[in-house]
């Protein structure tokens, strides 16, 4: 790697905490105030289009490989719906989270189980988004059968 | 709490957490192993709940505890426990029937992913169907459509040509869910309320132009996404280029929810009350008509077998708009015989195909000649359900229309019920003439000399049997089906001429 592109690559260095860092603020502060797992999610994979703009599509596949994001995309829905099934199990209704907590007398409940559901979201938006990117930036001819 | 009282909402969520875990898994057999366990249990679960509103009437379930209107209410009457019935056993019944077709049309290679999809797919099928609120309604139907996408492009590994179909089915079909959306943005600022039987109630003696807007945006949209004539030009193309399994599953569930959410919207949302009504009734029974016919005649004159039968649905669908366009309750519950009628006919006439083009890799009809004799067995099955198509009596054809017929001549229209009588039962003269020419291919016309007879596996023969004994048998004992389509088709309209609880 030369000296190309220097102010760019610095830049993004610079930039690429904050990024992830305002992703997860958005994140976990989304029961507060305007935010949550979808936009989170998007922020979260901004954050690695830009280090792929800046330092090639190979050194990003290298730092996230698209086999992980299949992953984080079922894992994401898994989170989601898990949530909705485990206050089935605790024999509420599904989704109804105020039987994870159910002594909590300002509905602690319904805190958490927001905030699971909404980690699962943000996962599965990131893993998401960030796979269509590499699909698109991979721009081979024919996306291969183990682009997935 | 017993797991039985979450069974309105269990059809949907075990496809949902199960898709997840099928994308998890290996390639190779394993995704269509716990797939089609998956759409077992399913099945067990909408059979079940179908016996529990038979019995007890509709069900109730709020999500999240939420009480309606606020929260998002799962409402399951008769109507909408026979479609989950319907669409659960059609896939309990098709992913078996996967396994080889899929194999050898695209391959394992990504088999996690395509059965995944193919989960979604359900999922969003039978959410539609559960659900008692307008938008998650839009929610569903996108989550099925989206996936709907993906599999039919699916089909690229035979023909490249799926790939534009796919692409016209999502550009169309998001047009669809758009004005859909549309629709019920305009409902939400008038009543402020997307609960369907709130929104009911709302609306009752309301006369605006944004109702009218509304109304006209929702009917648009979901007739794109029902395929109704003219709208219908995404339908042919991917199906006749969607991989074999996902054409038997799609022309037999996708068109028919968007049919029972038609009926929702204008029997359960609006009612009669509305003003617009009158004219999308006559809008379809003139789309209706005109569907039968040019969509019938089109179909006669193609040389692939699988585009003729996709042209087919097209016309089929017009007998269902028709029968809802009778807006009573006789129409409405010959349209939902003919829903599930229709499944029966289209799965097997696909399986059917798909077997064939399992065999010798073609559909075209110049390949079905001496099928008769190579494959017997799946000539036999598209003959029957090729016949139960036109409607002979003793297969389940004839009891639709038979129904049809009858609720024609019980309802005042427009047009002369003898005349529109006398319409289905020439259009039904068109489906002989396109099925009589895969037909003649098939049994009567001479087999080139010494061709040996053709192999297909088990899996795809018995869910292929199973289905054209289903329409046989509906045929012979086509009581069930009308009576308990009658009950639903009176719960429906019960609730149009006002009032009802949630």
């Amino acid at each position: 790697m030369g000296m190309g592109h220097v102010i760019l690559r610095v830049t993004i260095k610079v930039l690429f905490a904050p990024i992830v860092l305002f992703a997860l603020y958005v994140q976990f502060h989304g029961d507060y105030g305007p935010g949550g797992g979808f936009q989170a999610g998007v922020i979260m994979a901004v954050a690695f289009v830009l280090h792929a703009l800046g330092f090639g599509l190979q050194a990003t596949k290298k730092a996230i490989p698209p086999r992980i994001l299949t992953a984080g995309m079922a894992l994401g829905v898994l989170i989601y719906a898990g949530t909705g099934v485990l206050t089935l199990l605790l024999g509420a209704n599904f989704l109804d989270y105020d039987v994870i907590d159910p002594d909590s007398h300002h509905n602690a409940g319904q805190h958490i189980g927001i905030l699971v559901v909404e980690f699962g979201v943000g996962l599965a938006v990131a893993s998401t988004m960030l796979q269509i990117f590499y699909v698109f930036a991979g721009r081979e001819a024919e996306p291969s059968d183990d682009a997935w | 709490m017993s797991l039985l009282d979450h069974l309105p909402v269990l059809p949907v969520v075990v496809p949902l957490v199960a898709a997840p875990v099928c994308v998890l898994l290996p390639k190779g057999r394993a995704p269509w192993l716990f797939s089609t366990l998956i759409t077992w249990i399913c099945f067990a679960l909408s059979a079940a709940l179908l016996g529990v509103v038979l019995q007890e009437g509709t069900l109730t379930y709020y999500l999240g505890g939420w009480a309606a209107p606020l929260g998002i209410v799962y409402r399951i009457d008769l109507a909408g426990a026979i479609v989950m019935a319907l669409v659960s056993g059609m896939a309990a019944l098709v992913f078996p029937y996967a396994r080889s077709s899929v194999e050898y049309e695209i391959g394992n290679a990504q088999s996690s992913a395509f059965y995944g999809a193919f989960l979604i797919c359900m999922t969003g099928l039978l959410g539609v169907v559960a659900t008692g609120d307008a938008f998650n309604v839009f929610v569903f139907l996108e989550i099925s459509s989206l996936s709907t996408y993906a599999l039919v492009a699916m089909g690229a590994k035979q023909d490249r040509r799926a790939l534009t179909a796919a692409f016209t089915y999502l550009v169309l079909g998001t047009i669809g869910a758009t004005f859909f959306v549309i629709g019920l943005g305009l409902l939400y600022q008038m009543t402020g309320t997307l609960n369907m039987l709130d929104l009911h109630e709302r609306l009752a003696g309301q006369d605006n132009k944004v109702v009218r807007a509304a109304f006209a945006f929702i009917v648009t949209g979901l007739g794109l996404k029902l395929a109704m004539f003219p709208l219908h030009r995404w339908l042919p193309d991917a199906y006749t280029f969607a991989p074999s399994a996902v054409t038997a599953f799609l022309a037999s569930t996708a068109t028919k929810v968007a049919v029972y959410a038609m009926l929702r919207f204008m029997f359960t949302v609006f009612g009669f009350s509305t003003p617009f009504t009158e004219v999308a009734f006559a809008f379809f029974l003139i789309l209706g008509l005109a569907g039968m016919f040019f969509a019938s005649f089109v179909a006669v004159f193609r040389d692939d077998v699988k585009q003729m039968l996709a042209f087919s649905s097209v016309a089929q669908i017009g007998y269902m708009l028709l029968g809802i366009s009778f807006a009573t309750e006789a129409g409405v519950a010959a349209a939902l015989t003919h829903v599930f009628n229709h499944a029966l006919m289209k799965a097997a006439l696909f399986m059917a195909v798909g077997a064939v083009f399992y065999a010798v890799g073609s559909h075209r009809l110049a390949d079905y000649r001496g099928m008769g004799r190579r494959m017997p067995f799946t000539a036999a099955c598209f003959l029957i359900a090729g016949l139960s198509l036109v409607g002979v009596p003793l297969t389940a054809g004839f009891v639709s229309k038979f129904v049809l017929i009858r609720a024609a001549f019980d309802a005042t229209l427009v047009v002369p019920s003898l005349l529109i009588v006398l319409l289905i039962v020439a259009s039904s003269l068109l489906a002989v003439a396109y099925i009589g020419r895969v037909a003649y291919e098939m049994f009567l016309a001479d087999p080139e000399p010494d061709v040996p007879p053709l192999r297909v596996p088990m899996t795809m023969l018995v869910p292929m049997g199973l289905v054209t004994a289903a329409n046989v048998y509906v045929g012979l004992d086509g009581e069930a089906v009308v009576s308990v389509a009658t009950r639903a088709a009176e719960s429906l309209l019960a609730l149009s001429f006002g009032g009802g609880a949630f």
